[in-house]
Formats: structure tokens, sequence, C-alpha cells
């Protein structure tokens, strides 16, 4: 395990962890997409859009049936939540841990940007000509509400600890293990349920595309052409426990740790990056002094790279000027699209499934990498062993959020 | 497990409530407590643009937080934050479901990025120059407690200050028929991990399965009930009281937050 300096983070395990995105559902699809470098993006034909473009959207969402006792719950967010923690036996991992823990010691920390706003979008169509009145079957509470995944999630499992949404735009489901991590470390919980759900709705679609960020064709992160985002669903979750206190005898090298967390605000503009990317520079910095580690000692970076061009320009200038050419890097946004408040912790899973399967996913969709910007970037997969890898994470509002993470059986 | 810090400075504004030193005497019953609608002051510390654009939530944090702030005599640059809210900006979400149920989907720039929950954050960083870490949380009902645990576990494991600002706003019609939260209404505390001279209360939390904490006064009962921020409230009657004593704040359906108050 990599040294761990007296004022930095006890690494958490990731017991379990399990993402359904638009190119798989669970980890075993996710893995052979990226292997077989397929993307999930495809033109758009979701609800009523008619905007040229693609998204990345899982397939059967519809289909997923929310349990009777949970019905006011039920909508797209939810249901995107539920197919997800039905993958890889992750459910059964969250049973198993009330078991060991006990409901009360177990939180729910999740991120969203847009929850189930998409059932007030379709129930503002419906509504009374006379009156104005929303419809009567339409549950706010349940659904639209920015908690509204986590309190299903608590539901769902019959949880009773802490449980909250962190909403800050495209950094949520970096920034919910930060707060896992301290409420594990304050002695309120044993363990958390991380994670991130965003779905498909007409808000995040328009708004992208009012902004002039949505790209008419499969997003190009780092391409020198690149020209604006493409728009995914995901769900991503993860069980966090502290690392037994004898690793060697219960923890398989493969396990992936949690090892640094950086969080900061860039204090300049709602919805373009800081221009030197100071925020940026200031979270990554902040993780690499958080896990003990140099620049030098980073496998690979799954950057935020969303392909617009005022974010790749910026990222790609920050990490080039901390890492040099030396780091592998990528964003997998051109395989998922870019996720929203899921990003955070799909990534965080693609960067396990990195760790855990020696894979450097490559960036798809680019072609001509952006001459500007002096990296490492993969344009092809990678295989080597890999023992830490940075992901980023940033979001309107100016907020970041890099994770590290690592394979508990490297040196 | 116990979670303890040190409240170094109040910030309060809702229906009838202007700041904190003149809602004390309110709060402990020496003054009728009058309900009258909430005030908005103008964000004087942002740009001109970015005050343009700005919501009710943002003039709620920023008053409230900035009030917090000064009390504890220190300066917003340098404490990380935590937001928890119970919804966004009402308004501008009502007029984009609005437009994109209408035959014009086109949504403004400037109304989508208000739309993100950490608008207020965005914006309490523009203002106040603030590069440190911004939790933005949202609990429904339970907002106030989720971001008093957040605070607390980074005052604790952090070791740092820190500034809450727990504020809710309402929507218009159709939604506030849904979710009828009255008015605008926010509670800011600067948290630190030590005494110090500006230190007002020691507390001092635990999660509980007691009932919470009513208050007396009717009006003030009702405005704790109605909006999610005001769950804080018995906290802020503790100390206007200006009386040691134990209170239970209302979280989730299965958890509420037992704190011991202790003046300074």
């Amino acid at each position: 395990m990599p040294t761990i300096s007296s004022n930095s983070l006890n690494p958490l395990w990731l017991s379990h962890f399990t993402a359904t995105s638009s190119i798989g559902r669970g980890l075993d699809q996710t893995l052979a997409a990226l292997c077989q470098r397929r993307t999930g993006l495809a033109p758009c034909t979701f609800d009523t859009v008619d905007l040229a473009t693609v998204v990345g959207e899982v397939a059967g969402v519809d289909e997923v049936r929310i349990p009777a006792y949970l019905a006011e719950f039920d909508c797209r967010n939810n249901r995107l939540a539920l197919l997800g923690l039905m993958q890889d036996g992750f459910a059964e991992a969250v049973h198993a841990a009330i078991k060991k823990f006990g409901a009360q010691r177990i939180g729910v920390f999740l991120g969203t940007s847009t929850s189930g706003i998409l059932q007030t979008e379709l129930a503002y169509r419906r509504r009374n000509h006379a009156t104005g009145a929303l419809p009567v079957d339409f549950i706010y509470g349940a659904t639209h509400n920015t908690f509204s995944v986590a309190d299903f999630t608590r539901h769902y499992f019959g949880l009773a600890g802490p449980a909250v949404v962190v909403s800050s735009a495209c950094s949520s489901s970096a920034k919910v293990f930060s707060s896992a991590q301290r409420m594990m470390a304050a002695g309120l919980i044993d363990a958390a349920i991380v994670g991130g759900v965003d779905s498909l709705c007409l808000t995040t679609l328009y708004g992208f595309n009012s902004l002039g960020l949505l790209s008419e064709q499969a997003c190009r992160p780092y391409d020198a052409q690149r020209n604006g985002l493409s728009i995914g669903e995901a769900a991503a979750f993860a069980l966090l426990e502290s690392v037994p206190e004898h690793p060697r005898e219960n923890l398989s090298k493969d396990a992936v740790l949690l090892l640094g967390i950086g969080e900061s605000s860039d204090a300049y503009h709602m919805s373009s990056p800081h221009p030197d990317g100071l925020g940026a520079r200031m979270a990554m910095q902040d993780a690499l002094k958080m896990s003990g580690l140099r620049a030098s000692e980073i496998d690979y970076i799954n950057l935020h790279g969303t392909a617009t061009q005022n974010n790749d320009a910026v990222e790609g200038k920050v990490v080039s000027a901390l890492f040099g050419q030396a780091t592998p890097c990528s964003s997998t946004k051109g395989a998922t699209g870019h996720t929203l408040g899921a990003a955070g912790g799909l990534e965080a899973v693609i960067c396990a499934l990195a760790l855990q399967h020696g894979l450097l996913p490559a960036g798809l969709n680019t072609q001509n990498l952006d001459p500007a910007l002096d990296l490492d970037y993969l344009l092809d997969n990678r295989e080597q062993p890999v023992a830490r890898v940075l992901s980023n994470s940033f979001g309107f509002g100016g907020t970041n959020c890099s994770l590290i993470f690592g394979r508990a059986g490297s040196a | 497990m116990t979670l303890t810090a040190f409240i170094e400075g109040i910030g309060l504004l809702g229906p009838g409530l202007t700041d904190w030193p003149s809602s004390q005497s309110i709060l402990s019953g020496q003054q009728p407590y009058q309900p009258c609608k909430t005030i908005l002051p103008s964000p004087v510390l942002l740009p001109a643009a970015e005050r343009r654009r700005s919501g009710a939530i943002v003039k709620l944090t920023l008053a409230t937080g900035l009030e917090a702030i000064a009390a504890a005599g220190l300066d917003a640059i340098s404490l990380p934050s935590v937001f928890s809210a119970s919804g966004g900006d009402g308004e501008n979400c009502h007029a984009i479901c609005e437009m994109l149920a209408s035959d014009d989907r086109q949504i403004s720039p400037t109304r989508f990025h208000n739309s993100v929950h950490n608008t207020a954050s965005g914006y309490w960083s523009i203002a106040t120059g603030a590069m440190t870490a911004s939790s933005v949380l949202c609990a429904f009902d339970a907002s106030f407690g989720a971001g008093l645990l957040e605070a607390l576990t980074q005052v604790v494991v952090d070791n740092t200050r820190i500034v809450l600002l727990a504020c809710d706003t309402p929507y218009p019609e159709p939604l506030y028929r849904v979710r009828s939260i009255p008015d605008a209404f926010g509670i800011a505390l600067v948290l630190a991990p030590e005494r110090s001279a500006k230190a007002l209360a020691k507390i001092t939390v635990s999660l509980t399965d007691a009932s919470a904490d009513r208050l007396t006064d009717t009006a003030l009962e009702s405005l704790r009930l109605s909006i999610p921020a005001a769950r804080g409230l018995p906290l802020l009657h503790t100390i206007a009281m200006q009386q040691d004593g134990h209170v239970v704040l209302d979280y989730l359906d299965s958890t509420r937050l037992a704190m011991a108050i202790t003046l300074c």
C-alpha cells in the first residue's frame, strides 16, 4: 500500500461496485464495451426531443418496475437507480452489510443533478386547462425533489442511517465519496452506499443546447475539432467500508481503495471554468496531497473531458502542468456520454475496472488530438498493470472534485 | 457517537425575522412574533451581471451567510461551506418547465445554469472569492439535519471552521400546491472545532430516535413545520433564551438529532 502520511485519509475499501450506462448493464458489459472500444452514443430519439444530437440512453429503463410499496417513487431516475442496484449482486452486498453492521450504521450518499425532474416536465404538459393545476397523480417529493433517489434507495433497503443527496451539478457523485468518508471517520456509520444516478430529461438537453454546448455528433473529447458534449445517463454505486485491520489476510490484492479526495470552487463564473483552471488544479493537488502520492505515481487519469472547447482546453492545460506528458489519460465520455451528476460515480467504477483489469481505456471518437494540449491522451486501449488512478469531475457553479483510487496489492 | 462544535456566528432571515440580533427577543418570547413576508436584500457583493441573474435562494444564502460570518469576525474567502436546501430556485424551475411544455423550448442559458441545485453555492463563491470546498446537499424535509451533520463532520474530521447555509425558498404555482413552502427562510451558522473568544455556544450532537422538539409559540411552531430550514429553530430558541439545554431537531423519518447546547 502507498505510504500514508499522518494527516492523510485512511483508505476506504470499495467492497462492491457496479455501473449501468449506455455501454452496458453491470461490470461485465461495461468492461467488454471498454475493451471493444464500443460507444453507447446514438442519435437522440428520447421523448419528443427535436434536437440534432446524440445521447447515451440506457436501454430498457422504461420496462423497470418499481415495487408496489415504493410506487410513489416511480420515475425514470429511480427506475434507472433500481436497474443499477440489481446488477453485479450489489443489492445482495447491501443486505449482507445490513446484517453485518445494522441498518442504522449504513449511510446513503448519492449524487444527481436533475433527479426526477422529467416527471415534472411531463406533468406540465398535463396541467388542468382551467386551473393550471398539475395532475393529481404527480408526486413531487418522491420523484422531482433532488433527494428522491437517496430516499428511494434507503427505503428500498430499509436503511435507517444518515442519507443525503449531493447535488453540485457534474461533480455530484464524486463529492459523495467525501461526505461518506467524513461520516465514516467521525464514527457515525460503518459503511456507506455512494454513487450517482442521473437520467435523460428535457431540461439538460435543451439547456446545454441553449449554451451552444451540445454536439450534433458523438462527442470528441480533446479533439482539435471538438464541438460540444453528448449527454448520457447512468447509475453507478459503490459500497464503502473501512479497510479490514489485517489487509494481508482479508483483502484481495485486486481490492480497490479510495486514497485521496480534493475539492475546490472556481469562484469565477456559473457556466465557464476558470480560464487558468485554478480550481481544477487545487482539486487535483489536494487529492494528491491527501493520498500522500506524487503526480508521477499516478498511472492513469480519467479526465472530466466533456468535449466542450473550454473544458478540455482548461483541464488539459492543468493536467499537462501537473503531470506532464508522462501520465496516460483519456475521457470515457466518448463512450458513455456526459452522465452529469452520475459522471463522478460512473467514472470511479471505470477507474476501478482499470485497476483490476490492467486496462487503460481509450478516448473514443477523437480523431485529431488538439495540438495545443501536451498530453499522453489515449487514442487506443493500453494494457498494463495499473496501481493508482485519478478521476476528475467538474461542474457548473465552478465546482471541482478529484478522486484517487488504488489497488490494494500495489506497493 | 457524538460530534462537538462551537457556534461562532449566526445568520437568520425569514418571515418576521430580519436578522439574528433582532430575532433573539422574539424567539425568547420577550417580543411577540409577527409573521410578515421575508424581505430579501439585494446581493451587493455580486458583480452587476450576476446580481441581475440571481434568484431568491442566492439573495437568501448571501444575506444569512454573510451575517453569520461577520458576527464571527471571519472572512468568507477562507471558509469551506455547506449548502443545504430542500429545493433550488423555484421560480426558475417553474419558468423552465413551462417553456419545455410549450411550443418554444428554447430556454435561456441563464435559466439553465440557474437550474442546478448548486446555484447558490456558485454565486456565493463568485461573491466572496472563496475557492474552498463547498458541499451542496438536499434531503427534502430533512435538509437542515443533513446539512448540520455534514458541517459537523467537516469540523470534527477535517478540524476546520465552516459555514453552514440552510435555506429554502418557495415555488410559485402550480408547484406551490404540491410543495407548499410559504416563504423564504434561512439559518446560517459558523461552526468551529475549538472554543474561541467568539464562541456563542458549544453543541454536542448525536443521532437519536426520540421525537423532535416543538416550539411553544404556535406561529413559530407553524414556521418550523412549514419550511425545512426552520427545523433548526429549536437550537436558536435555546440560545436566544440564554440557557443551556437539550433539544431534539427533526431529521429523517427514522432518525433525529439530539443536541446538548452549552452557552459559552
